[in-house]
């Protein structure tokens, strides 16, 4: 009669037999094993976490168009009139003034919503305290920053078609030469992924409309919140792009 | 389960919509995406039993299909190619086998984004329908190859299929990309987020390991693609010139100029080496699952095993300029591909030898799954030792476009892969729909497989070291080509003998899953925790029970056990015998 005891440490060659085996918090679907009731914070971790896979994968995107970018960009082409070889990226007249208007609307948006975030965190945090009986808090009646960063992040979108506006104007389309396709490229590409940002921040205003509870609402408003912030840092990144390596 | 801490059981959709179509559980979409990828499977293997049945009767009119010309011949390959690497080899060993399994192996009730689990397969079944429109459309399916490469693929004067048959292939492999980076996040964050109490890493099952580090490369991998594809759809259809140099079609000069299809054979492979890993890495997993099982041994370097498919994972995005020495890159470059590409050797090799080592000396089961693992194994070196070979930038020019290069990455991404799929389908469909499969049909299969894998795959590198050229419809023009038409025949013979006996499989699964014998909770005496859960799972995968895990994954033959197996939930002190 022998006593089995795996947890002792070269006794289980099977894998991880001398690793310690701390509780690590998961197993659940996102509420309470014995109540039964949401767990926010685990959800709140969960979205976090699947929202640094998606900037990991969005960053692959536009780390690879910036390599294309780059080796298109001192690529020679071969110029049969004169059978020599010569550069095409070509020139392209930026409405620049009209991007600086978008650059700083974005970054204000990414304060605004950042104000958003602080908020709801704030009155999540104090949820669990107005739902003790006998315990009443004043409703806070905050700035509706989130309603804000909407409007902002609109009006980035609107700019960003003025300035595809303007380009044509001047005469630059999206084949005019490679730079005007790159602009045109990672301007529309970084518009697409700031309209999925605008939809996700409707939905989590749509979540307050509906009446949501606010620990569910503020998971919604703190991943748009951060991703709104990459979605800013994106376009400086690109902004900088185009006007130093330009 | 000795060990557990109640919860609640959650109560499964009723309605026909809900619980089989636009299920949210990770069960119903893990079947979901392996009958897609059985569906993908038999149209690529059809496609490809075109091919040879071309190369030997190039004038003979098919049923169906009619003559198959130079450009049909292009436009099968093709597809085939495209479908089987995306839809049947990235689909069911990740988006099938994972999906179900992964949860439950942790001991989750879920994906941890359902709905996004949920999107990405019916996106990846949107992809499928594109792709198979291509053989519909005005011109058919485009002639590029799974690869793509441009001008051929960017024009759409180039020829027929490169029309609106490209421009779907394209969309197709977009829509595919959003897929998988959904599947991929989902993965990621489920395994890092969701494990139960106690199951640490490095408790993990290995084929939890192998879908994990497959996430990852999916994550990285298919951005890359994503942007190379929408690069390539916009010179073909907007203008613009990133790929394209000037170019003469039919002695019209195109409107490109200055783009460089290297451009796009750099961001392909990049992305396209990962792939080959996606493909084989689940298969490494199932395979070590299996023969430890079967072997009723602890998996020979559990550590090393995972270090080993990491270290394969990180090499893996090191090495895609390995399929472009024949692009003119600098000699430099090419060193340090080749290097590179030769260090894959080491980790591939201490999995090799950890497999070998788990069944020495073992009381080996050879049950049908595990018959599948040491096949897998087998085509795993005889694919792999052609590698170093190819990694030798003199040897891969001579080599390159012949057949050599076909018969390996068709040993080591496309059967070796499969052979895992066969491996996991009979090891876990008792799991999966509560019946086993029938042994005697199952054995008579993989033997037949087995064999006619050999006989279609290797003659293909003594075919490729004499000169046989890849791509090309027929042979009959060429004289030197004509001499090892021999071989092309005998490879023929052999591919219509295996793509047969593939009925046998799916008789015996459709048979078996309907009239198959009620397998029991743990058919094959395992011990990790899909075996410690009802058959099949409840819609909450252990029926309002968390599970509380104690022990490795793979305790088999523990001194002093009641069992030759301990289960991982099997407390920490107790059982006695």
């Amino acid at each position: 009669m022998a006593t089995y005891v795996p947890s002792r440490p070269g006794d289980q060659v099977g894998g991880g037999g001398d690793v310690p085996r701390p509780p690590n918090g998961g197993g659940d679907d996102g509420r309470y094993p014995d109540s039964n009731l949401p767990n926010y914070g685990a959800r709140l971790r969960r979205a976090r976490l699947g929202l640094i896979c998606a900037i990991a994968t969005v960053s692959m995107v536009f780390v690879s168009l910036t390599s294309a970018y780059i080796v298109r960009r001192g690529l020679p082409t071969f110029d049969e009139s004169s059978r020599t070889y010569f550069r095409d990226w070509g020139s392209v007249q930026l409405p620049w003034l009209l991007l600086t208007i978008n650059t700083a609307l974005l970054l204000i948006s990414s304060l605004t919503i950042e104000k958003a975030r602080r908020n709801i965190t704030r009155s999540a945090a104090l949820a669990p305290v107005r739902s003790i009986p006998g315990i009443s808090l004043d409703e806070e009646r905050s700035f509706p920053w989130l309603g804000v960063t909407i409007l902002l992040g609109f009006g980035f979108l609107i700019g960003q078609w003025m300035a595809w506006g303007e380009l044509k104007g001047r005469g630059f389309f999206v084949n005019t030469n490679p730079n005007s396709s790159f602009i045109y490229l990672l301007t529309a590409a970084h518009a697409v992924h700031l309209a999925g940002g605008v939809v996700a921040m409707l939905w989590a205003g749509a979540t307050s409309l509906l009446h949501r509870p606010v620990e569910g609402r503020r998971i919604a408003v703190d991943v748009t919140a951060w991703y709104w912030h990459f979605m800013a840092v994106l376009w400086l990144y690109i902004f900088a792009l185009l006007a130093f390596v330009h | 389960m000795a060990t557990s801490v109640t919860a609640h059981a959650h109560a499964g959709p009723q309605g026909f919509i809900r619980k089989y179509i636009f299920s949210l559980d990770h069960k119903v979409i893990g079947i979901q995406y392996f009958f897609l990828a059985l569906t993908a499977v038999w149209v690529g293997m059809f496609l490809s039993l075109l091919m040879r049945i071309h190369l030997l009767w190039p004038g003979v009119t098919l049923p169906l299909v009619g003559d198959i010309k130079p450009e049909t011949y292009l436009s099968l390959l093709t597809m085939h190619g495209t479908i089987m690497v995306f839809f049947v080899l990235t689909t069911a060993p990740q988006g099938g086998f994972g999906n179900y399994f992964l949860p439950i192996q942790i001991g989750a009730p879920d994906m941890a984004f359902p709905v996004l689990n949920m999107l990405s397969f019916w996106t990846t079944f949107v992809a499928f329908v594109v792709i198979i429109a291509a053989f519909f459309v005005s011109g058919g399916a485009p002639l590029h190859g799974w690869t793509g490469y441009p001008p051929l693929s960017a024009l759409q004067s180039a020829g027929p299929g490169e029309g609106l048959g490209a421009d779907l292939w394209i969309t197709s492999i977009a829509i595919f990309c959003l897929a998988s980076l959904m599947g991929a996040l989902n993965f990621l964050t489920t395994t890092l987020d969701m494990r139960a109490k106690g199951m640490t890493m490095m408790r993990m099952p290995l084929t939890v390991w192998s879908w994990f580090i497959t996430a990852i490369l999916g994550l990285l991998a298919f951005g890359v693609l994503l942007s190379a594809g929408i690069l390539l759809l916009m010179d073909r259809n907007m203008g613009t010139s990133f790929y394209v140099p000037l170019v003469v079609v039919n002695g019209q000069i195109m409107g490109h100029k200055g783009g460089s299809p290297l451009l796009w054979q750099h961001l392909f492979w990049f992305f396209g080496h990962p792939e080959v890993y996606i493909a084989i890495l689940p298969g490494m997993g199932v395979a070590s699952q299996i023969l430890s099982t079967f072997s009723r041994k602890p998996i020979f370097g559990y550590k090393a095993m995972v270090y080993a498919m990491l270290a394969i994972g990180f090499f893996g995005f090191m090495v895609w300029g390995h399929h472009m020495f024949m692009s003119g890159m600098s000699p430099y470059s090419a060193f340090a591909f080749s290097l590179l590409t030769m260090c894959i050797g080491v980790p591939s090799a201490i999995k090799t030898f950890n497999w070998l080592g788990t069944m020495y000396k073992a009381r080996i089961r050879f049950q049908t799954p595990m018959l599948y693992a040491i096949g897998f194994v087998s085509l795993f070196v005889s694919g792999g030792l052609s590698g170093p070979f190819l990694a030798q930038p003199v040897l891969d020019i001579q080599l390159h476009d012949t057949y050599f290069v076909v018969g390996h990455f068709h040993l080591i991404m496309g059967v070796a892969a499969i052979f895992g799929m066969f491996a996991a389908t009979y090891y876990w469909v008792p799991k999966m729909f509560g019946r086993m499969m029938n042994e005697t049909w199952g054995r008579i299969h993989f033997f037949i497989t087995l064999a006619g894998t050999y006989a279609i795959f290797m003659p293909m590198h003594y075919l490729g070291i004499a000169g046989g050229t890849r791509r090309y419809s027929q042979y009959t023009e060429v004289a030197y080509l004509q001499k090892l038409m021999p071989l092309h025949q005998f490879m023929t013979y052999a591919a219509i003998i295996t793509i047969a006996a593939q009925f046998i499989f799916v008789i015996n699964l459709f048979w078996s899953i309907f009239r198959g014998p009620k397998a029991s909770d743990n058919p094959w005496e395992s011990t990790t925790l899909e075996w410690t859960t009802a058959t099949p799972p409840p819609h909450d995968n252990f029926g309002g029970v968390t599970p509380v895990v104690h022990n490795g994954p793979y305790e088999y033959a523990v001194p002093g056990a009641a069992r030759d197996f301990v289960m991982q939930t099997d407390p920490a002190a107790g059982t006695t015998h």
